[in-house]
Protein backbone atom coordinates (compact mmCIF):
# COMPACT_ATOMS: atom_id res chain seq x y z
CA UNK A 1 0.00 0.00 0.00
CA UNK A 2 0.76 3.42 -0.53
CA UNK A 3 2.09 5.52 2.39
CA UNK A 4 0.67 9.14 3.39
CA UNK A 5 2.84 10.69 0.46
CA UNK A 6 1.92 11.83 -1.55
CA UNK A 7 -0.73 13.87 -0.09
CA UNK A 8 -4.46 14.24 -0.80
CA UNK A 9 -4.52 17.93 -2.20
CA UNK A 10 -0.90 18.37 -1.89
CA UNK A 11 0.02 19.41 -5.84
CA UNK A 12 -2.10 20.17 -8.74
CA UNK A 13 -1.90 20.25 -13.04
CA UNK A 14 -2.26 23.97 -14.32
CA UNK A 15 -1.33 23.03 -17.21
CA UNK A 16 -2.48 20.74 -20.15
CA UNK A 17 -2.02 20.79 -24.08
CA UNK A 18 -1.91 17.93 -26.72
CA UNK A 19 1.20 18.67 -29.76
CA UNK A 20 -0.85 17.92 -33.42
CA UNK A 21 -2.31 15.11 -33.44
CA UNK A 22 -3.61 12.75 -35.83
CA UNK A 23 -1.46 12.67 -39.03
CA UNK A 24 1.49 15.28 -38.47
CA UNK A 25 4.17 17.08 -40.78
CA UNK A 26 6.48 14.85 -42.74
CA UNK A 27 9.35 14.44 -41.03
CA UNK A 28 7.97 15.67 -37.48
CA UNK A 29 9.56 13.51 -34.20
CA UNK A 30 8.17 12.27 -30.88
CA UNK A 31 10.54 15.23 -29.65
CA UNK A 32 9.14 17.68 -31.99
CA UNK A 33 5.77 16.45 -30.71
CA UNK A 34 6.46 16.62 -26.85
CA UNK A 35 8.22 19.69 -27.08
CA UNK A 36 5.30 21.56 -28.96
CA UNK A 37 2.82 20.17 -26.36
CA UNK A 38 5.40 21.40 -23.29
CA UNK A 39 5.49 24.61 -25.09
CA UNK A 40 1.19 24.74 -25.10
CA UNK A 41 0.79 23.61 -21.69
CA UNK A 42 3.38 26.05 -20.16
CA UNK A 43 1.38 28.55 -22.36
CA UNK A 44 -1.80 27.69 -20.77
CA UNK A 45 -0.79 28.14 -17.07
CA UNK A 46 2.06 30.98 -17.77
CA UNK A 47 5.10 29.69 -17.54
CA UNK A 48 8.16 29.43 -19.86
CA UNK A 49 10.85 26.54 -20.18
CA UNK A 50 12.94 28.63 -17.46
CA UNK A 51 10.53 27.64 -14.77
CA UNK A 52 10.81 24.12 -15.57
CA UNK A 53 12.97 22.09 -13.14
CA UNK A 54 11.48 18.65 -13.16
CA UNK A 55 11.38 16.62 -16.40
CA UNK A 56 8.59 13.53 -16.29
CA UNK A 57 8.55 11.96 -19.89
CA UNK A 58 7.86 8.33 -20.93
CA UNK A 59 8.48 6.98 -24.49
CA UNK A 60 8.18 3.99 -26.83
CA UNK A 61 10.12 5.43 -29.53
CA UNK A 62 12.86 6.75 -27.24
CA UNK A 63 15.19 4.89 -25.10
CA UNK A 64 16.44 7.76 -22.96
CA UNK A 65 13.15 10.28 -23.16
CA UNK A 66 14.15 12.82 -20.50
CA UNK A 67 17.42 12.70 -21.84
CA UNK A 68 16.92 13.49 -25.40
CA UNK A 69 13.95 15.74 -24.36
CA UNK A 70 16.23 18.20 -22.05
CA UNK A 71 18.74 18.28 -24.96
CA UNK A 72 16.07 19.28 -27.73
CA UNK A 73 14.79 22.06 -25.12
CA UNK A 74 18.18 22.92 -24.03
CA UNK A 75 17.11 22.66 -19.98
CA UNK A 76 18.75 20.89 -17.46
CA UNK A 77 15.79 20.24 -14.82
CA UNK A 78 17.09 19.57 -11.26
CA UNK A 79 14.77 16.37 -11.09
CA UNK A 80 14.32 13.89 -14.10
CA UNK A 81 12.21 10.83 -13.83
CA UNK A 82 11.55 8.37 -16.88
CA UNK A 83 9.69 5.24 -15.52
CA UNK A 84 8.19 2.94 -17.61
CA UNK A 85 5.08 0.78 -17.34
CA UNK A 86 3.67 1.23 -20.85
CA UNK A 87 0.62 3.30 -21.16
CA UNK A 88 0.43 3.58 -17.39
CA UNK A 89 3.50 5.63 -17.57
CA UNK A 90 1.55 8.88 -16.82
CA UNK A 91 -0.16 8.49 -13.92
CA UNK A 92 2.55 7.08 -12.54
CA UNK A 93 5.05 9.46 -13.23
CA UNK A 94 2.11 12.40 -12.02
CA UNK A 95 2.47 10.45 -8.34
CA UNK A 96 6.15 10.57 -8.68
CA UNK A 97 6.01 14.26 -9.74
CA UNK A 98 3.84 14.76 -6.42
CA UNK A 99 5.98 12.98 -4.17
CA UNK A 100 9.00 15.31 -5.73
CA UNK A 101 7.12 18.51 -5.82
CA UNK A 102 6.26 17.78 -1.90
CA UNK A 103 9.88 17.03 -1.16
CA UNK A 104 10.76 19.92 -2.89
CA UNK A 105 13.07 18.42 -5.55
CA UNK A 106 11.54 20.57 -8.14
CA UNK A 107 8.96 23.11 -7.98
CA UNK A 108 7.65 23.04 -11.86
CA UNK A 109 6.98 19.32 -13.55
CA UNK A 110 6.15 18.76 -16.33
CA UNK A 111 5.30 15.17 -17.50
CA UNK A 112 5.05 14.72 -21.52
CA UNK A 113 4.69 12.50 -24.53
CA UNK A 114 5.00 12.28 -27.98
CA UNK A 115 4.95 9.77 -30.39
CA UNK A 116 4.43 9.05 -34.64
CA UNK A 117 3.54 5.74 -34.74
CA UNK A 118 1.20 6.69 -37.38
CA UNK A 119 3.58 8.62 -39.69
CA UNK A 120 6.18 5.64 -38.76
CA UNK A 121 4.38 2.63 -39.80
CA UNK A 122 6.52 0.09 -41.67
CA UNK A 123 9.65 2.28 -40.53
CA UNK A 124 9.07 1.64 -36.55
CA UNK A 125 7.41 -1.31 -34.83
CA UNK A 126 7.00 -0.81 -31.13
CA UNK A 127 9.82 -2.72 -28.84
CA UNK A 128 7.70 -5.76 -27.30
CA UNK A 129 9.54 -7.84 -24.59
CA UNK A 130 9.71 -11.79 -26.18
CA UNK A 131 8.05 -14.43 -24.03
CA UNK A 132 9.84 -17.50 -25.45
CA UNK A 133 6.84 -19.60 -24.56
CA UNK A 134 4.54 -17.63 -26.20
CA UNK A 135 5.36 -16.85 -29.22
CA UNK A 136 6.01 -19.67 -30.87
CA UNK A 137 1.89 -19.73 -30.86
CA UNK A 138 2.06 -16.58 -32.73
CA UNK A 139 -0.41 -14.13 -30.58
CA UNK A 140 -0.97 -10.89 -32.36
CA UNK A 141 0.22 -8.80 -29.27
CA UNK A 142 -1.43 -6.72 -28.08
CA UNK A 143 -4.71 -7.01 -29.30
CA UNK A 144 -4.83 -11.12 -28.90
CA UNK A 145 -4.10 -10.61 -24.80
CA UNK A 146 -7.21 -8.23 -24.80
CA UNK A 147 -9.20 -10.72 -26.90
CA UNK A 148 -8.59 -13.55 -24.67
CA UNK A 149 -9.69 -11.52 -21.69
CA UNK A 150 -13.02 -10.80 -23.77
CA UNK A 151 -13.72 -14.18 -24.75
CA UNK A 152 -13.32 -14.85 -21.00
CA UNK A 153 -15.49 -12.43 -19.78
CA UNK A 154 -18.12 -13.87 -22.63
CA UNK A 155 -17.70 -16.84 -21.51
CA UNK A 156 -17.90 -16.19 -17.39
CA UNK A 157 -20.66 -13.74 -17.80
CA UNK A 158 -22.58 -13.75 -21.16
CA UNK A 159 -21.34 -10.75 -22.74
CA UNK A 160 -21.97 -10.19 -25.93
CA UNK A 161 -19.71 -8.37 -29.11
CA UNK A 162 -22.57 -6.18 -29.57
CA UNK A 163 -22.06 -4.97 -25.46
CA UNK A 164 -18.21 -3.97 -27.06
CA UNK A 165 -19.94 -2.60 -29.74
CA UNK A 166 -21.80 0.02 -27.62
CA UNK A 167 -18.65 0.87 -25.86
CA UNK A 168 -17.47 1.87 -29.59
CA UNK A 169 -20.14 3.12 -30.73
CA UNK A 170 -20.34 5.50 -27.17
CA UNK A 171 -16.46 6.86 -27.49
CA UNK A 172 -17.59 8.14 -31.30
CA UNK A 173 -20.34 9.88 -30.06
CA UNK A 174 -18.31 11.74 -27.51
CA UNK A 175 -15.64 12.12 -30.81
CA UNK A 176 -18.29 13.94 -32.38
CA UNK A 177 -18.80 16.85 -29.77
CA UNK A 178 -14.69 16.93 -29.70
CA UNK A 179 -13.36 18.87 -32.69
CA UNK A 180 -9.88 17.60 -31.99
CA UNK A 181 -10.92 13.84 -32.22
CA UNK A 182 -9.15 11.63 -35.00
CA UNK A 183 -11.97 10.04 -36.57
CA UNK A 184 -15.49 11.63 -36.28
CA UNK A 185 -17.62 9.72 -38.80
CA UNK A 186 -21.02 8.01 -37.48
CA UNK A 187 -20.50 4.71 -36.34
CA UNK A 188 -23.36 2.16 -35.75
CA UNK A 189 -23.55 -1.00 -33.43
CA UNK A 190 -24.15 -2.79 -37.05
CA UNK A 191 -20.62 -1.25 -38.50
CA UNK A 192 -18.81 -2.39 -35.41
CA UNK A 193 -20.30 -5.79 -35.59
CA UNK A 194 -19.66 -6.36 -39.34
CA UNK A 195 -15.67 -5.04 -39.23
CA UNK A 196 -12.87 -7.28 -39.99
CA UNK A 197 -11.86 -9.59 -37.20
CA UNK A 198 -8.12 -8.81 -35.78
CA UNK A 199 -8.39 -11.26 -33.00
CA UNK A 200 -11.62 -13.00 -32.02
CA UNK A 201 -13.98 -11.85 -30.37
CA UNK A 202 -12.06 -8.14 -31.45
CA UNK A 203 -12.85 -6.69 -34.80
CA UNK A 204 -10.66 -3.86 -35.97
CA UNK A 205 -13.73 -1.14 -34.89
CA UNK A 206 -13.07 -3.05 -31.44
CA UNK A 207 -9.79 -1.39 -31.42
CA UNK A 208 -8.23 2.25 -30.33
CA UNK A 209 -7.01 4.53 -33.50
CA UNK A 210 -3.24 4.48 -34.81
CA UNK A 211 -2.61 8.19 -34.62
CA UNK A 212 0.59 10.48 -34.17
CA UNK A 213 0.21 12.68 -31.27
CA UNK A 214 1.97 14.24 -27.91
CA UNK A 215 0.55 15.73 -24.30
CA UNK A 216 1.91 17.37 -21.79
CA UNK A 217 0.92 18.37 -18.32
CA UNK A 218 2.24 20.92 -15.93
CA UNK A 219 2.17 20.32 -12.03
CA UNK A 220 2.82 22.39 -9.22
CA UNK A 221 2.89 22.44 -5.17
CA UNK A 222 -1.13 23.01 -4.12
CA UNK A 223 0.09 25.97 -2.10
CA UNK A 224 0.77 27.98 -5.46
CA UNK A 225 -1.65 26.16 -7.38
CA UNK A 226 -4.69 29.39 -7.36
CA UNK A 227 -1.40 31.76 -9.16
CA UNK A 228 -1.52 30.54 -12.64
CA UNK A 229 -4.59 31.49 -15.41
CA UNK A 230 -6.56 28.42 -15.31
CA UNK A 231 -8.60 26.48 -12.23
CA UNK A 232 -6.28 24.74 -10.59
CA UNK A 233 -6.83 20.14 -10.81
CA UNK A 234 -6.08 18.84 -7.49
CA UNK A 235 -4.22 15.51 -6.94
CA UNK A 236 -6.38 13.77 -4.69
CA UNK A 237 -5.61 9.75 -5.08
CA UNK A 238 -3.23 7.53 -6.96
CA UNK A 239 -2.96 4.31 -6.77
CA UNK A 240 -0.79 1.29 -8.68
CA UNK A 241 -0.54 -2.08 -9.58
CA UNK A 242 1.62 -3.86 -11.44
CA UNK A 243 0.60 -8.01 -11.52
CA UNK A 244 2.22 -9.54 -14.88
CA UNK A 245 3.46 -8.67 -18.07
CA UNK A 246 2.87 -11.65 -20.09
CA UNK A 247 -1.49 -12.29 -20.93
CA UNK A 248 -0.03 -16.10 -20.16
CA UNK A 249 0.65 -14.91 -16.70
CA UNK A 250 -2.42 -13.26 -16.09
CA UNK A 251 -3.58 -14.61 -12.89
CA UNK A 252 -7.84 -13.73 -13.93
CA UNK A 253 -8.13 -12.70 -17.36
CA UNK A 254 -11.01 -10.87 -16.15
CA UNK A 255 -9.83 -9.35 -13.05
CA UNK A 256 -7.38 -6.99 -13.54
CA UNK A 257 -5.16 -4.74 -11.73
CA UNK A 258 -7.19 -1.33 -11.65
CA UNK A 259 -9.37 -3.44 -9.11
CA UNK A 260 -6.18 -2.98 -6.80
CA UNK A 261 -4.69 0.49 -8.36
CA UNK A 262 -8.36 2.00 -7.91
CA UNK A 263 -8.95 0.77 -4.15
CA UNK A 264 -5.26 2.58 -3.34
CA UNK A 265 -6.67 5.76 -5.02
CA UNK A 266 -10.25 5.92 -3.52
CA UNK A 267 -9.21 5.14 -0.11
CA UNK A 268 -6.36 8.39 -0.39
CA UNK A 269 -9.08 10.65 -2.44
CA UNK A 270 -11.85 9.28 0.51
CA UNK A 271 -14.09 8.84 -2.34
CA UNK A 272 -16.03 6.23 -4.03
CA UNK A 273 -17.10 5.12 -7.47
CA UNK A 274 -20.37 7.13 -7.19
CA UNK A 275 -18.79 9.98 -6.28
CA UNK A 276 -16.88 10.45 -9.51
CA UNK A 277 -18.69 12.80 -11.88
CA UNK A 278 -15.94 12.00 -15.08
CA UNK A 279 -14.46 8.77 -16.26
CA UNK A 280 -11.26 8.65 -17.83
CA UNK A 281 -9.70 4.90 -18.58
CA UNK A 282 -7.05 3.95 -21.22
CA UNK A 283 -9.35 2.39 -23.92
CA UNK A 284 -6.79 0.64 -26.22
CA UNK A 285 -9.67 -2.35 -26.87
CA UNK A 286 -13.69 -2.20 -26.35
CA UNK A 287 -12.91 -4.82 -23.70
CA UNK A 288 -10.54 -2.42 -21.57
CA UNK A 289 -13.52 0.21 -21.18
CA UNK A 290 -15.64 -2.78 -19.86
CA UNK A 291 -12.63 -4.60 -17.43
CA UNK A 292 -12.02 -1.34 -15.97
CA UNK A 293 -15.52 0.00 -15.56
CA UNK A 294 -16.52 -3.51 -13.06
CA UNK A 295 -12.85 -3.02 -11.74
CA UNK A 296 -12.59 0.43 -10.80
CA UNK A 297 -16.87 0.14 -9.14
CA UNK A 298 -18.82 1.65 -11.43
CA UNK A 299 -20.64 -2.03 -12.09
CA UNK A 300 -20.31 -5.27 -10.08
CA UNK A 301 -18.15 -7.35 -11.56
CA UNK A 302 -19.67 -9.11 -15.04
CA UNK A 303 -22.06 -6.70 -15.06
CA UNK A 304 -20.27 -4.41 -17.45
CA UNK A 305 -22.11 -5.84 -20.79
CA UNK A 306 -25.16 -4.99 -19.84
CA UNK A 307 -23.98 -1.28 -17.94
CA UNK A 308 -22.50 0.02 -21.38
CA UNK A 309 -25.90 -0.89 -23.38
CA UNK A 310 -28.42 1.34 -24.41
CA UNK A 311 -25.75 4.20 -24.54
CA UNK A 312 -25.32 4.16 -20.87
CA UNK A 313 -21.54 5.54 -21.53
CA UNK A 314 -22.44 7.95 -24.56
CA UNK A 315 -23.33 11.49 -24.38
CA UNK A 316 -26.69 11.69 -21.90
CA UNK A 317 -25.87 8.40 -20.29
CA UNK A 318 -26.02 7.57 -16.95
CA UNK A 319 -22.03 8.26 -16.52
CA UNK A 320 -19.79 10.43 -18.70
CA UNK A 321 -16.92 7.69 -19.91
CA UNK A 322 -14.04 8.86 -22.30
CA UNK A 323 -15.82 12.22 -23.27
CA UNK A 324 -12.78 13.24 -25.67
CA UNK A 325 -13.63 9.97 -27.95
CA UNK A 326 -10.79 8.29 -26.13
CA UNK A 327 -8.19 6.09 -27.72
CA UNK A 328 -10.94 4.48 -30.20
CA UNK A 329 -11.85 7.29 -31.46
CA UNK A 330 -9.89 10.91 -30.54
CA UNK A 331 -6.48 9.54 -30.91
CA UNK A 332 -3.82 6.81 -29.88
CA UNK A 333 -0.28 7.78 -31.05
CA UNK A 334 0.83 4.59 -29.26
CA UNK A 335 0.11 5.10 -25.67
CA UNK A 336 -3.01 7.03 -24.50
CA UNK A 337 -2.32 7.22 -21.10
CA UNK A 338 -1.44 11.03 -20.41
CA UNK A 339 -4.94 11.70 -22.81
CA UNK A 340 -6.93 10.47 -20.14
CA UNK A 341 -5.22 13.11 -17.79
CA UNK A 342 -5.08 16.19 -20.07
CA UNK A 343 -9.34 15.56 -20.44
CA UNK A 344 -9.76 15.15 -17.06
CA UNK A 345 -8.39 18.42 -16.03
CA UNK A 346 -10.18 19.92 -18.78
CA UNK A 347 -13.97 18.72 -17.82
CA UNK A 348 -12.38 19.97 -13.82
CA UNK A 349 -11.61 23.15 -15.63
CA UNK A 350 -14.96 23.36 -17.80
CA UNK A 351 -13.86 24.02 -21.30
CA UNK A 352 -15.12 21.34 -22.53
CA UNK A 353 -17.51 23.12 -24.96
CA UNK A 354 -20.09 20.96 -26.63
CA UNK A 355 -18.75 17.99 -24.42
CA UNK A 356 -18.79 19.46 -21.12
CA UNK A 357 -20.13 17.55 -18.02
CA UNK A 358 -22.15 19.81 -15.98
CA UNK A 359 -21.03 20.89 -12.55
CA UNK A 360 -18.00 18.44 -12.74
CA UNK A 361 -15.81 18.14 -9.28
CA UNK A 362 -14.17 15.08 -9.48
CA UNK A 363 -12.67 12.65 -12.31
CA UNK A 364 -10.78 9.44 -12.69
CA UNK A 365 -8.07 9.45 -15.33
CA UNK A 366 -7.01 5.51 -15.65
CA UNK A 367 -4.13 4.30 -17.45
CA UNK A 368 -3.09 1.01 -18.10
CA UNK A 369 -0.02 -0.57 -19.81
CA UNK A 370 0.86 -3.59 -21.85
CA UNK A 371 -1.56 -6.84 -21.87
CA UNK A 372 -3.78 -5.46 -18.79
CA UNK A 373 -0.32 -5.43 -17.24
CA UNK A 374 0.52 -1.95 -15.44
CA UNK A 375 -2.29 -0.07 -13.76
CA UNK A 376 -2.71 3.08 -12.50
CA UNK A 377 -5.55 5.09 -11.38
CA UNK A 378 -5.51 8.89 -10.57
CA UNK A 379 -8.24 11.02 -8.85
CA UNK A 380 -8.94 14.42 -9.56
CA UNK A 381 -11.01 17.01 -8.19
CA UNK A 382 -11.45 21.00 -7.80
CA UNK A 383 -11.21 22.93 -5.28
CA UNK A 384 -14.18 22.48 -3.77
CA UNK A 385 -13.25 18.99 -3.17
CA UNK A 386 -10.52 20.06 -0.92
CA UNK B 1 25.55 -19.08 -6.70
CA UNK B 2 26.39 -21.99 -9.06
CA UNK B 3 26.75 -21.25 -12.40
CA UNK B 4 23.63 -21.84 -14.98
CA UNK B 5 24.82 -24.76 -16.88
CA UNK B 6 21.76 -25.27 -18.75
CA UNK B 7 19.02 -22.49 -18.85
CA UNK B 8 15.55 -23.01 -17.88
CA UNK B 9 14.19 -22.74 -21.69
CA UNK B 10 17.40 -25.07 -22.38
CA UNK B 11 16.05 -27.61 -20.22
CA UNK B 12 12.36 -27.16 -21.39
CA UNK B 13 13.37 -27.78 -24.76
CA UNK B 14 15.25 -30.84 -23.96
CA UNK B 15 12.25 -32.24 -22.36
CA UNK B 16 10.09 -30.98 -26.31
CA UNK B 17 12.78 -33.15 -27.87
CA UNK B 18 11.69 -36.53 -25.71
CA UNK B 19 7.78 -35.11 -26.29
CA UNK B 20 7.60 -34.25 -22.72
CA UNK B 21 5.76 -31.45 -21.45
CA UNK B 22 7.60 -30.00 -18.89
CA UNK B 23 6.93 -27.61 -15.80
CA UNK B 24 8.17 -26.86 -12.76
CA UNK B 25 7.07 -27.35 -8.63
CA UNK B 26 7.94 -25.01 -5.98
CA UNK B 27 8.24 -27.37 -3.05
CA UNK B 28 7.89 -25.03 -0.27
CA UNK B 29 4.35 -23.23 -1.98
CA UNK B 30 3.04 -26.66 -3.05
CA UNK B 31 2.24 -25.17 -6.38
CA UNK B 32 3.25 -25.42 -10.35
CA UNK B 33 5.33 -22.57 -11.84
CA UNK B 34 5.14 -22.24 -15.01
CA UNK B 35 7.44 -20.84 -17.45
CA UNK B 36 10.29 -22.62 -16.47
CA UNK B 37 12.83 -19.95 -14.16
CA UNK B 38 15.53 -20.03 -11.66
CA UNK B 39 14.01 -18.42 -8.66
CA UNK B 40 9.67 -19.61 -6.77
CA UNK B 41 7.74 -16.43 -7.96
CA UNK B 42 6.05 -18.06 -4.48
CA UNK B 43 8.45 -17.24 -2.18
CA UNK B 44 9.77 -20.55 -1.97
CA UNK B 45 13.29 -20.81 -0.67
CA UNK B 46 14.23 -24.49 -1.94
CA UNK B 47 14.82 -24.53 -5.88
CA UNK B 48 12.16 -24.93 -8.34
CA UNK B 49 11.78 -28.99 -9.55
CA UNK B 50 11.48 -30.12 -12.88
CA UNK B 51 8.24 -32.46 -13.71
CA UNK B 52 6.57 -34.04 -16.30
CA UNK B 53 2.94 -33.19 -17.19
CA UNK B 54 0.31 -35.87 -17.81
CA UNK B 55 -0.78 -33.02 -20.82
CA UNK B 56 -4.67 -33.14 -20.05
CA UNK B 57 -6.17 -29.92 -19.34
CA UNK B 58 -8.67 -26.89 -19.81
CA UNK B 59 -8.92 -23.76 -22.67
CA UNK B 60 -9.17 -21.06 -20.41
CA UNK B 61 -9.78 -18.81 -23.10
CA UNK B 62 -9.17 -19.03 -26.95
CA UNK B 63 -9.15 -16.36 -29.99
CA UNK B 64 -8.74 -16.89 -33.36
CA UNK B 65 -6.07 -14.50 -34.58
CA UNK B 66 -6.25 -13.43 -38.29
CA UNK B 67 -2.68 -12.33 -39.40
CA UNK B 68 -2.37 -9.06 -41.66
CA UNK B 69 -1.31 -11.94 -44.12
CA UNK B 70 -1.58 -15.33 -44.48
CA UNK B 71 -4.75 -17.76 -42.95
CA UNK B 72 -5.68 -17.17 -39.27
CA UNK B 73 -5.84 -20.23 -36.60
CA UNK B 74 -6.69 -20.67 -33.28
CA UNK B 75 -4.43 -18.98 -29.99
CA UNK B 76 -5.35 -20.46 -26.69
CA UNK B 77 -4.56 -20.36 -23.00
CA UNK B 78 -4.36 -24.12 -21.69
CA UNK B 79 -4.65 -24.85 -17.76
CA UNK B 80 -3.11 -27.97 -17.26
CA UNK B 81 -4.34 -30.24 -14.36
CA UNK B 82 -0.80 -29.90 -12.96
CA UNK B 83 -1.68 -26.42 -12.10
CA UNK B 84 -0.35 -24.14 -14.60
CA UNK B 85 -1.29 -22.11 -17.59
CA UNK B 86 0.35 -22.01 -20.49
CA UNK B 87 -0.36 -20.47 -24.11
CA UNK B 88 -0.46 -22.47 -27.13
CA UNK B 89 -2.99 -23.84 -30.35
CA UNK B 90 -5.93 -26.12 -30.37
CA UNK B 91 -5.93 -27.65 -33.55
CA UNK B 92 -9.26 -27.54 -35.13
CA UNK B 93 -10.55 -24.57 -32.73
CA UNK B 94 -12.46 -22.35 -34.22
CA UNK B 95 -10.99 -20.10 -31.57
CA UNK B 96 -14.91 -18.72 -30.43
CA UNK B 97 -15.46 -18.26 -26.75
CA UNK B 98 -17.76 -21.18 -26.80
CA UNK B 99 -14.73 -23.26 -27.05
CA UNK B 100 -13.89 -22.78 -23.75
CA UNK B 101 -13.71 -24.91 -20.97
CA UNK B 102 -13.49 -28.29 -22.77
CA UNK B 103 -10.53 -30.89 -21.93
CA UNK B 104 -8.05 -31.02 -24.24
CA UNK B 105 -4.58 -33.01 -24.48
CA UNK B 106 -0.83 -32.40 -25.58
CA UNK B 107 0.86 -33.39 -28.87
CA UNK B 108 3.85 -32.17 -30.62
CA UNK B 109 4.34 -30.99 -33.95
CA UNK B 110 7.53 -30.76 -35.87
CA UNK B 111 8.83 -27.41 -36.66
CA UNK B 112 10.60 -26.67 -40.04
CA UNK B 113 13.98 -25.22 -39.55
CA UNK B 114 17.65 -26.13 -40.48
CA UNK B 115 19.10 -29.75 -39.84
CA UNK B 116 21.95 -28.31 -37.73
CA UNK B 117 19.85 -26.19 -35.43
CA UNK B 118 16.45 -27.93 -35.71
CA UNK B 119 13.93 -26.24 -32.95
CA UNK B 120 12.69 -28.23 -30.89
CA UNK B 121 8.55 -29.63 -31.50
CA UNK B 122 5.85 -27.35 -30.38
CA UNK B 123 4.19 -28.63 -27.42
CA UNK B 124 0.07 -28.05 -29.00
CA UNK B 125 -3.02 -29.31 -28.17
CA UNK B 126 -5.98 -31.61 -29.40
CA UNK B 127 -9.58 -32.21 -28.16
CA UNK B 128 -9.97 -34.88 -25.51
CA UNK B 129 -12.30 -36.81 -27.58
CA UNK B 130 -10.37 -36.43 -30.67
Amino acid sequence: MMTNLPKRGGSAIVGVAESDLGVVAPGTTPLDLMGQAIQSALADCGLTLGDVDGLFAAASQLRMPTLSLCEYLGIQPRYMDSSYIGGASFQSLAAHAALALEAGLCSVAVIAYGSTQRSARGSFVPQRDINEYDAPFRPRLPVTGYALAAARHMHLYGTTRSDLADIAVAARKWARLNPQAFDRRPLSVDDVLNAPMVSSPLGVKDCCLVTDGGAAVVMVRADRARSFRKKPVYLLGYGEAQEHHSISQMADLTDTGAARSGAQAYAMAGLMAQDIDVVQVYDAFTITTLLFLEDLGFCPKGEGGRFVQGGAIAPGGKLPVNTSGGGLSYCHPGMFGLFTMVEAARQLRGECGDRQVVNAQTAIAHGNGGVLAGQATLILGTSSTL
Amino acid sequence: MNKIERSPLQVWQDHLRAEELAYQFSPDANKAVFYPRLVCPHGGKAPLEWRISAGRGTVYSISRVYPIKGESYPVALIDLDEGFRMMSTVEGATGEPEEIGRRVRVTFRAVAGEADKLPPPLPVFVWEDA
